[in-house]
């Protein structure tokens, strides 16, 4: 990282900490969550689905039916409040799909913080539909024309941002990467959507889930729902990257299949490079899969062997949306419908009995676009 | 930290500076832009032209810490196929022409996928004289240090204005040759002004520190460089040189890049 960021990022971890410890920030962000984004959110049943595949019984966790249509308020219901506890007046943010900066700016508008998203205009383009959301939010949505034009070049100019705005600006991360605090701070606040799952599955089937998939861009919305499922030793799990068009650098997202360990955005984790130590560029259909590096934790989970970690391509999660659609009356994100196309080709696998719990990490709305034009109807 | 009693390259020249009352001019450019047939020329121009240490940035794709003048080398360099392999191939021919000590200015990633220990030996055999790693901060850089001090070369670590007194304490404890300190809050390029904030630093990391001082970030015109002269012991010029090559390599080559750094260093205005 560079220095200038050193000393905001250790008050920062400090800040966390003793909100963590402090009673009144909690009930005020557990008012939040559940006045404002409409937590708890429910556990669904996906009976046709599961029908349909003829295996395993398929749960939703309906992350996608909470307020901005996405998992990504979570996170920042818990940072703008603890950006406005350390004094900050503006929130800095980079996003892919167009979630995370419409949640950001949606917490702005709420705490009354100005709010600048930088995107990349590959990602403008085909999340046109947040681009606007978050103008009508009031927050600046700056394009970023470097690089990918996704949402590793964002994270760059948000990064710049931040260097220099330091003295009022906190850097909204929207996923568990970067430097410390933040994907330690990022999983603490997205834990609740796995909190909330493992109890609903425990009162609805009195049985523990066997296989929980989730998608991983940076891994927020898996490590959410992975997280207090981990002592559970019989619980499989499942992170599913983004295949892209194909397996070759530049074509795809799936860190663990083509990357190896480096440094990316202040963290040591799985990277897709090249041979030089470039960061190289990926490509997915889905705009919050398509960057460069994965969560750190996911990549100690992976050496673990505690998560596995697989891929699913373009045409794949898009086949998927649209059987899900068609299923169960659900459109989901893109980004989910990876992991829902890894649940087609496991759920036949299973057991009637067996259960797969699936993070239905944010809605369709946005890839309307994407869907006209791949022609899938 | 151990002390070295080898007198580096870099040491040897701020002791001169020191010697003759006199400050340093630290210039920076961006290995392989446009080409690395150019990087050879340009760095016997701007040694001609007056500099005193200079820097020889090595392209990344993701400059974070860099403004927009320094990220369109990067760009320029990557498209020319500059990898830090190739820079330390060509280097040994460019360090034969120059006096100068050499800084190798980087991005972590790549000298982690290079391999520390290997980079520190390519680049002493090379004939560099010391590292800045831009994002590396000095309680993540154990083993980097402890390989570079193998080889005899400086490590150069960064302090901001942001910085506490305990990480001034830190960047100056874990540095050699130099101390680099930000100007400002921000990315690298030209500013109109130098801000306060560059006295104020100047003046905590004299009552930490006895390394030579340098100030970097927005320093672009030669009062500014005369400025930052007064208050510390070299000023860095960075993204005034790297437009000055973007604009006019071209179409008037190398001698219009050496009377850019001399304008710098005399103190008058540039053509």
């Amino acid at each position: 990282m560079p220095e200038t960021l050193m000393h905001p990022v250790e008050e920062l971890t400090e800040a966390f900490q003793a909100a963590s410890r402090d009673a009144k920030f909690q009930a005020e962000l557990a008012h939040l969550l559940k006045h404002f984004a409409g937590r708890p959110t429910p556990l669904f049943h996906a009976r046709h689905l599961s029908e349909h595949l003829g295996g395993a019984q398929i749960y939703l966790k309906r992350e996608d039916l909470l307020h901005t249509g996405a998992h990504k308020i979570n996170n920042c219901l818990g940072q703008g409040l603890l950006a406005q506890r350390l004094g900050k007046t503006r929130l800095v943010a980079e996003t892919g799909a167009g979630q995370h900066g419409v949640a950001t700016a949606t917490v702005a508008a709420l705490l009354g913080m100005d709010c600048t998203v930088y995107m990349g205009e590959e990602d403008m383009a085909r999340q046109a539909p947040n681009v606007f959301r978050m103008r009508l939010l009031g927050a600046e949505v700056v394009g970023v024309a470097s690089g990918s034009k996704t949402l590793k070049d964002a994270i760059n100019e948000g990064m710049r941002d931040w260097v220099t705005n330091v003295s009022n600006t906190h850097y909204l991360m929207g996923s568990v990467l970067g430097p410390h605090p933040y994907p330690l701070m990022v999983r603490e606040f997205q834990r609740i959507i796995g909190q909330e799952a493992r109890e609903q599955i425990l009162t609805t089937t009195r049985q523990l889930p066997d296989l929980l998939v989730a998608c991983v861009g940076g891994g927020s919305n898996s490590i959410g729902l992975f997280y207090d499922f981990i002592p559970d030793r019989e619980v499989k799990m499942v992170g599913v990257e983004a295949g892209g068009r194909s397996l070759s650098l530049g074509e795809h997202a799936a860190r663990f299949a083509g990357g190896r360990p480096g440094v990316l955005h202040g963290a040591y984790t799985y990277v897709l490079q090249t041979p030089d130590g470039l960061i190289s560029n990926t490509h997915s259909v889905s705009a919050g899969l398509d960057y460069a590096a994965v969560g750190p934790e996911h990549s100690a989970l992976f050496r673990q062997g505690r998560v596995e970690y697989c891929h699913a391509s373009d045409e794949e999660a898009l086949e998927a949306a649209r059987l899900l659609a068609r299923m169960e009356g659900i459109i989901p994100a893109l980004e989910p419908a990876h992991a829902l196309a890894e649940v087609v080709k496991r759920a036949p696998r299973l057991g009637r009995e067996q259960i797969i719990m699936v993070n239905l990490s944010g809605r369709g709305d946005k890839d309307l676009g994407i869907f006209q034009q791949a022609g899938i109807l | 930290m151990t002390a070295t009693t080898f007198k580096s390259r870099i040491n040897l020249c701020f002791g001169k500076l020191r010697q003759c009352g006199s400050k340093g001019l630290v210039v920076y450019l961006t290995a392989g832009d446009p080409s690395l047939a150019a990087t050879g020329e340009l760095l016997a121009a701007i040694e001609r032209g007056g500099a005193d240490v200079i820097e020889l940035g090595v392209p990344f794709s993701d400059p974070l810490a860099d403004g927009p003048v320094i990220q369109r080398a990067s760009e320029r360099a990557l498209r020319s196929g500059t990898t830090l392999t190739r820079i330390l191939e060509h280097l040994p021919r460019w360090r034969e022409k120059l006096q100068a000590p050499v800084v190798l200015f980087t991005y972590f990633n790549p000298v982690l996928q290079f391999g520390l220990e290997r980079f520190a030996r390519e680049a002493a055999q090379a004939g560099a004289d010391g590292a800045l790693v831009v994002d590396l901060t000095p309680e993540e850089a154990e083993d980097y240090t402890a390989v570079m001090r193998a080889q005899h070369l400086d490590t150069i670590f960064l302090a901001a204005p942001t910085s506490t007194d305990a990480r001034l304490e830190l960047a100056a404890r874990s540095s050699s040759g130099f101390l680099y300190l930000i100007s400002r809050t921000g990315v690298t390029g030209e500013r109109a002004a130098i801000e306060a904030s560059a006295r104020t630093l100047v003046e905590r990391a004299r009552r930490l520190t006895a390394l030579p001082l340098a100030v970097g970030f927005g320093i672009s015109k030669p009062e500014q460089v005369r400025e930052v002269q007064a208050l510390a012991d070299a000023a860095v010029v960075g993204s005034a040189v790297v437009h000055a090559i973007e604009e006019r390599y071209d179409s008037a080559g190398a001698p219009a890049i050496e009377q850019f750094v001399r304008a710098l260093k005399e103190g008058c205005n540039p053509a």
